[in-house]
């Protein structure tokens, strides 16, 4: 035991102290950071103002479309559009809209001239203003009462509920969390699969596993370089805990409420700005954080143990020639791949027996699982299943475990010749 | 008393016998030379030796007991052939590390560590990183950390291959000072001119088989052939050679190699010169190299066994 601890403590240090460790652990709560606060700045800093020239023959629009986010409207009736058209940047407009004179019945031949491509935001905006101009001035001519109008519409919204106990359930919400907590794992699974194989053919081919093995067990170093690198992951996600609730909490010291509402809502409408912060509280308290938090821990375990010993024996089976490992690796990325697949099905519709078999299956359990737990424990997902697939896992990782170390420890010592996967099939029978 | 014990080994792999009924013992402090050409079956017996691999049959006494791979591997260090180090870890960490592995506390480990660098000089690779090192320089580190631990018993697998020969004598006096402290060692080699002049006992090893067991001048009286060299003050004309006890081999400048007749003995060459005045300047006997014993074994034995197909050796 004091051994695979020493183990343990090597491949945990080594990769910590490294300068890219550091940056990875920094740059993602960064990056998450970037993404909520460089839109508050540019919705607020923005000095930009586009100021786009209007020649309304018609009449019918004159300051009624309305100028949002920066985009400004002149209205220029009496300008000749074609001089416009040539000089319009000079006299430092953005682009020409043009409004000629046109048939309430069919209107055509509304134009906008710029330099560049008009950004779909423009584009978009200006066309709904246009046609609610015209749908205006339609229900003018027929007589239609705009409050009335207001009245007849409807936007009612079905809350879901679900469980006894008639907590409002969001489909939205669960799909979300299931999807991201889904594709997390994923990514583990892969990333860290092959850190440990990686790690493994680094210690073969550098030679370095013959010494090593004179001193401690083959499954000794295997099970410390897997539980070492598993370590580093989970000191990852702690900093990154901390840092991206810290950079949560820190965000509203730097930015007036204004400034976040205004970015979170492209019309500040103090009416809205509260439903949505209303909303937010529902989505938050929709999901079971103290059931999903401590499973997707598990699920991250688990998954990573049961996959990681799989990399560590093909990593084992590597040689100087290092694009053979490419083609050995397929066996344990496929189902890797197979998994997030019926992952993506699943969040759509977690009580297919798709999602069921492959949420307790444990090639596929950790990453399909995690996708269906927000919809619900035990309405969604019964006991049992959750029981039956976290027993499987276990299972599981022990037969992969033990699976592994036997072509670990062959492999290991094994140069000079391609290693098939047919021969290593062979070494788990085998004695050594 | 034999530090080291082994009866009957054989380990089979599924193509071919790579140790097959392989019996020895090493005495406690001796320096033992386990030689044979490659594919003999020397590193699967030393892995063996070493608890890395499990004997399919037979049985390894270490110290008198019952080798137990799990306890006993902290009394061996193992330098195998191909050296590995961790490129990327400072070399003082690494020693470290490999000596903790060897059950070492880390206050002994660190004062040893200090013992050896000072004594090799290499205080100051401490903090380097272990590819910054040349090869030669890696190999040092690689032999610190083998003997760190004070093994009782220590496997040195080519040890002196990529070293320049004001390293190899280095490494060449620790190998006999740690043998006049105790340590038992056994040299893996196919260099034969190393093994004359470090090993005590050797064993030759060939496809698995054990064909060659004994001490170096024991092994040197079994083969000899009866050739002497012979220094004369003059030259004699062929005439005066002709003689029942030996016939003549070689002639050099103012000597012969002859080869002595089975029922002679040294005595009657001698008197042979006397009798006809010539004189004799030095007189001595050719004993036959491990290098040679080595070469002529291994090919009569690769000649009896030739209906048996050469197999490779993983």
């Amino acid at each position: 035991m004091e051994k695979i601890w020493l183990i343990i403590k090597r491949e945990f240090f080594t990769r910590v102290r490294k300068k890219s460790f550091l940056i990875t652990t920094l740059l993602v709560p960064l990056a998450f950071a970037a993404m909520i606060i460089v839109p508050i700045i540019l919705s607020t800093t923005s000095t930009e103002h586009k100021r786009i020239a209007v020649v309304d023959k018609s009449g019918l629009f004159e300051n009624k479309i309305p100028d949002s986010k920066g985009v400004y409207f002149k209205y220029l009736q009496h300008q000749n559009i074609d001089s416009l058209k040539l000089h319009y940047s000079e006299l430092g407009y953005e682009g020409v809209l043009y409004l000629p004179e046109f048939d309430i019945n069919r209107p055509s031949g509304f134009e906008f001239y710029s330099s560049g491509q008009a950004s779909v935001n423009i584009e978009s905006s200006i066309n709904k203003d246009i046609n609610s101009v015209i749908e205006k001035k339609r229900m003018e001519m027929r007589g239609i009462d705009q409050s009335k109008m207001d009245e007849i519409r409807s936007d009612v919204e079905v809350i879901f509920k679900n469980g006894k106990d008639e907590k409002k359930g969001n489909s939205w919400v669960a799909y979300g969390v299931g999807y991201g907590s889904g594709f997390i794992i994923y990514f583990i699974l892969l990333l860290f699969g092959t850190s440990v194989m990686r790690g493994v053919m680094e210690e073969k081919v550098s030679r370095i596993a013959e010494v090593m093995i004179s001193s401690v067990k083959p499954f000794q170093l295997m099970m410390g370089k897997i539980i070492g690198i598993a370590a580093v992951g989970l000191l990852q996600f702690f900093i990154w805990g901390i840092l991206v609730t810290g950079i949560y909490m820190l965000v509203p010291l730097f930015f007036s409420p204004e400034s976040m509402q205004a970015a979170a809502t492209t019309q500040a409408d103090p009416q809205q700005t509260a439903e949505i912060i209303h909303r937010m509280r529902d989505v938050v308290g929709s999901i079971n954080w103290a059931l999903l938090v401590p499973c997707f821990l598990l699920y991250f375990l688990g998954g990573y143990l049961f996959y990681s010993s799989l990399y560590a024996a093909i990593g084992s089976l590597a040689n100087e020639d290092a694009s053979d490992i490419q083609q050995l690796t397929i066996p344990v990325t496929v189902p890797i791949i197979i998994g997030i697949m019926i992952m993506m099905k699943a969040v759509q519709d977690p009580g297919s027996p798709l999602a069921v078999w492959g949420s307790i299956i444990p090639f596929t359990s950790p990453m399909v699982m995690m996708a269906r737990l927000p919809y619900g424990v035990p309405g969604t997902v019964p006991y049992w299943q959750l029981i039956l697939s976290f027993v499987c896992l276990i299972g599981g990782f022990m037969g992969t475990t033990w699976v592994a170390g036997r072509i670990y420890r062959t492999g290991i010592l094994m140069y000079g010749k391609k290693i098939t996967l047919k021969e290593a099939m062979k070494w788990v029978v085998r004695k050594p | 008393m034999n530090l080291l014990e082994v009866k009957h080994l054989k380990k089979h792999y599924e193509t071919h016998k790579a140790v097959d009924d392989v019996s020895f013992g090493i005495e406690q402090g001796s320096i033992f030379g386990l030689l044979g050409p490659n594919g003999a079956g020397k590193t699967t017996l030393l892995r063996m030796i070493t608890g890395i691999f499990y004997p399919d049959e037979g049985q390894i006494l270490f110290n008198g007991q019952k080798f137990d791979p799990e306890n006993d591997v902290q009394h061996i260090g193992y330098m195998p052939e191909e050296r590995g180090l961790y490129k990327k870890m400072m070399v003082g960490e690494q020693t470290l590390y490999l000596a903790q592995l060897k059950g070492l506390s880390r206050k002994d480990a660190v004062q040893k560590i200090k013992f050896w660098f000072d004594k090799f000089d290499i205080n100051s690779w401490y903090n380097k990183r272990v590819d910054e090192l040349s090869k030669g320089m890696q190999q040092k580190v690689q032999f610190i950390s083998t003997i760190i631990h004070q093994p009782k018993l220590l496997i040195l697998d080519e040890p002196f291959s990529g070293l320049d020969p004001i390293n190899s004598n280095l490494i060449k006096q620790e190998i006999f000072n740690l043998s006049q402290q105790g340590t038992t060692i056994i040299f893996s080699t196919h260099r034969m001119e190393q093994v004359e002049e470090i090993c005590d006992h050797i064993m030759l090893l060939n496809k698995g088989h054990k064909i060659l067991d004994g001490s170096v001048a024991q092994i040197q009286q079994d083969f000899k052939q009866g050739l002497f060299k012979v220094g004369l003050g003059t030259m004699p004309n062929p005439a005066q050679m002709a003689t029942y006890h030996f016939n003549i081999v070689q002639t050099h400048d103012k000597a012969f190699t002859v080869k002595m007749n089975e029922d002679s003995t040294t005595n009657d060459i001698l008197l042979h010169f006397i009798r006809q005045d010539i004189p004799v300047t030095y007189f001595e006997e050719i004993l036959p190299s491990i290098n040679e014993v080595f070469i002529t074994q291994v090919q009569q034995t690769e000649n009896s066994n030739a209906n048996v197909a050469a197999l490779p050796l993983a």
